[in-house]
């Protein structure tokens, strides 16, 4: 091994950047480096998509036929229905990769790299949860492929479409920041996993996304049409033209689009600061 | 001489226990400081917040001049730290580790990948330069480390327990690279709970336990605390214990101290090797058949027992806060 010579301390320069644009280069930097991880884990990728393509076939042929929605059973109509709750509880999925991942972070040491390096504090979470948005867009993709193929059709026209898929990627986007503040406190990627399905199955069962709610006992139907997954799932539904919208009298069942963007924005809002303030404070 | 690093007074609980204890501490410019210590005597936090990873629940510390309260972000831009395990991502390769490291100090993409490049060559990791970090050794996962800390080519470097678990080949080699560090020009602090290496790299040694400094110093000086020059008996029958002792209590100055299983006699001396002569002399002219004989410089291990009252491996199991971090994590770091 040579001597690594060691000369003054402004050798390579550094770029001045600060603030927003310091941040905007660190998080870039950390999602690509999240997104070659990824492509050396090829057996993550496989998992990712294969999953929601198993839910889909399963539930179009094991519930479909079985299933009233807008007051028929045909099953090709389920399908239909069925696939904007698949694409919205796959990208809520994604959170679970999200906070197993930080949470594993966490516990190596490579973190205190990061910390101790002078770069912006929210950067190593944000370009995780955008490596995580990227994977989500190209699960979107073969998912909207798979769906085509069982029947599932876009009647609103591409523009319509396009903002549908926004406010799905925007869902998952403010998830992957719930799965951020969960992997920093349960601190084991292990207790990430499984706790992170706890809250999800609820979340997209209690919804419009798999049956209708207008089928529920009064209170469950309350919790489904309030929640913030039901929006999303009816604002899509509506946007892509697909059967199912929901006629209710609450708030963000009759403004779902307004209702879907609202929730996320909070979610993200609320989640990104106490993760980032966690992830500043953190001891371990 | 300018000081790189200074701190007073810095205090860190965990829960109950008092990680560190008032600790202050200063490195003149150019120096290397040792902290050494057994594991859980609060080493590691004291370098964890004089990097900026932890806030001092007291004190105050300043690292290259910059506050580590108030500018921690003057202070990671002249610091490379070192932790106690390899701090590269497994799954980028030893170049996409340390050109992310290189942007993350905030070097253009391009400065980011020259200064790579150079340091896998300067790192005797060009060949595996292309390949991820999973498949490394130990050795080679500590040099990428090294490297890494090494991008902007800090003044001021921190490095945790730098050899641990390197066999002795890769921990000579490690040695070589830290004193050209030193020779270069930069400041030093180093943790360690192996006497030999304090002894060989320190310029000057904080001794902690409990969370303080319980003695500092040169090797050398720290060495004439506890005395001088000891002469060590090992005779060949147990019965001629008390013969020895005799012997030894008449030429010597200072208690005779005996380890019976091992028929060993410890005593300090002076006088060196005219001395020796005499003892061995006398224990000739008794009749007393001996095994061994010699005389003894103190060590640093000497020094630790004598400060301590234990060697210097043994193990606090009430400073649990600590030992959770220093020793879960290679566990884990070997499974994978």
């Amino acid at each position: 091994m040579t001597a690594p010579t060691v000369p003054s301390a402004s050798a390579p320069a550094a770029l001045r950047t600060t603030g927003v644009g310091r941040s905007v280069r660190d998080s870039l930097v950390i999602t690509k480096c999240n997104l070659i991880r990824v492509t050396r884990v090829p057996g993550m990728i496989i998992f990712m998509l294969v999953q929601p393509v198993l839910f889909v076939v399963m539930f179009s042929y094991v519930f479909g036929g079985s299933m009233q929605i807008g007051g028929t059973t045909d099953s090709s109509v389920y399908r239909e229905f069925l696939m904007v709750g698949i694409f919205a509880q796959t990208v809520i999925f994604a959170t679970v990769a999200t906070s197993a991942g930080i949470a594993d972070d966490m516990r190596k040491g490579l973190v205190d790299r990061f910390r101790a390096l002078p770069m912006a504090r929210g950067a190593v979470l944000t370009g995780r949860t955008l490596a995580d948005l990227v994977q989500m867009m190209v699960t979107m993709v073969v998912l909207a492929t798979v769906g085509s193929l069982v029947g599932w059709r876009i009647h609103e026209g591409a523009l319509k479409a396009a903002a549908a898929f926004g406010l799905l990627l925007l869902l998952g986007y403010a998830f992957t920041w719930v799965g951020a503040l969960t992997g920093m406190l349960v601190g084991s990627p292990e207790a990430a996993s499984s706790g992170g399905m706890m809250w999800i199955i609820p979340v997209t069962f209690i919804s419009n996304a798999f049956v209708d709610p207008g089928q529920m006992t009064p209170w469950l139907r309350h919790v489904a049409d309030w929640n913030p997954f039901s929006a999303t799932v009816q604002a899509c539904r509506e946007l892509f033209g697909n059967p199912g919208v929901r006629t209710s009298d609450v708030w963000p069942m009759e403004h779902a689009v307004e209702a879907s963007l609202l929730y996320s924005i909070v979610i993200i809002a609320i989640c990104r600061t106490l993760a980032v303030r966690k992830y500043r404070n953190a001891t371990s | 001489m300018p000081v790189a690093i200074h701190a007073e007074g810095l205090v860190k609980h965990f829960g109950d226990v008092r990680a560190v204890d008032g600790v202050g501490l200063d490195v003149p410019r150019g120096s290397v400081l040792g902290l050494l210590g057994p594991n859980g005597a609060g080493k590691t936090t004291i370098v964890r917040m004089l990097t900026t990873l932890l806030r001092p629940d007291a004190g105050r510390a300043e690292v290259a001049g910059f506050d580590v309260l108030k500018d921690p972000d003057g202070v990671r831009r002249s610091i490379g730290l070192s932790g106690q395990f390899a701090a590269v991502d497994d799954y980028l390769t030893g170049r996409e580790n340390l050109q992310m490291v290189g942007q993350l100090y905030q070097l253009s993409a391009r400065d980011a990948k020259a200064r790579a490049k150079e340091l896998l060559e300067r790192f005797d990791l060009a060949k595996a330069a292309d390949r991820t970090a999973k498949t490394y050794s130990g050795g080679m996962r500590r040099r990428l480390d090294l490297a890494a800390t090494l991008v902007i080519r800090p003044p001021v470097m921190v490095m945790d327990e730098p050899t641990t678990g390197l066999d002795p080949r890769n921990r000579l080699a490690l040695w070589g690279v830290i004193q050209d560090l030193v020779k270069s020009g930069t400041t030093l602090l180093l943790t360690t709970q192996y006497l030999e290496e304090a002894d060989h790299l320190a310029h000057e040694i904080c001794v902690i336990d409990h969370g303080r400094v319980i003695a500092r110093g040169t090797s050398d000086h720290l060495k004439s605390q506890i005395g001088r020059e000891r002469v060590e008996v090992v005779v060949h029958r147990r019965d001629d214990i008390a013969g020895a002792r005799e012997v030894l209590t008449a030429r010597a100055r200072g208690e005779v101290t005996i380890d019976d299983h091992m028929r060993r006699l410890t005593v300090p001396v002076t006088g060196g090797a005219r001395l020796l002569a005499d003892v061995i002399r006398d224990l000739d002219e008794r009749g007393i058949e001996i095994d061994d004989i010699g005389l003894r410089r103190p060590t640093l291990d000497d020094v630790f027992i004598s400060l301590t009252g234990r060697a210097a491996e043994a193990d606090e199991p009430g400073d649990a806060a600590e030992n959770d971090q220093t020793e879960d994590q290679p566990v884990k770091e070997t499974v994978k």
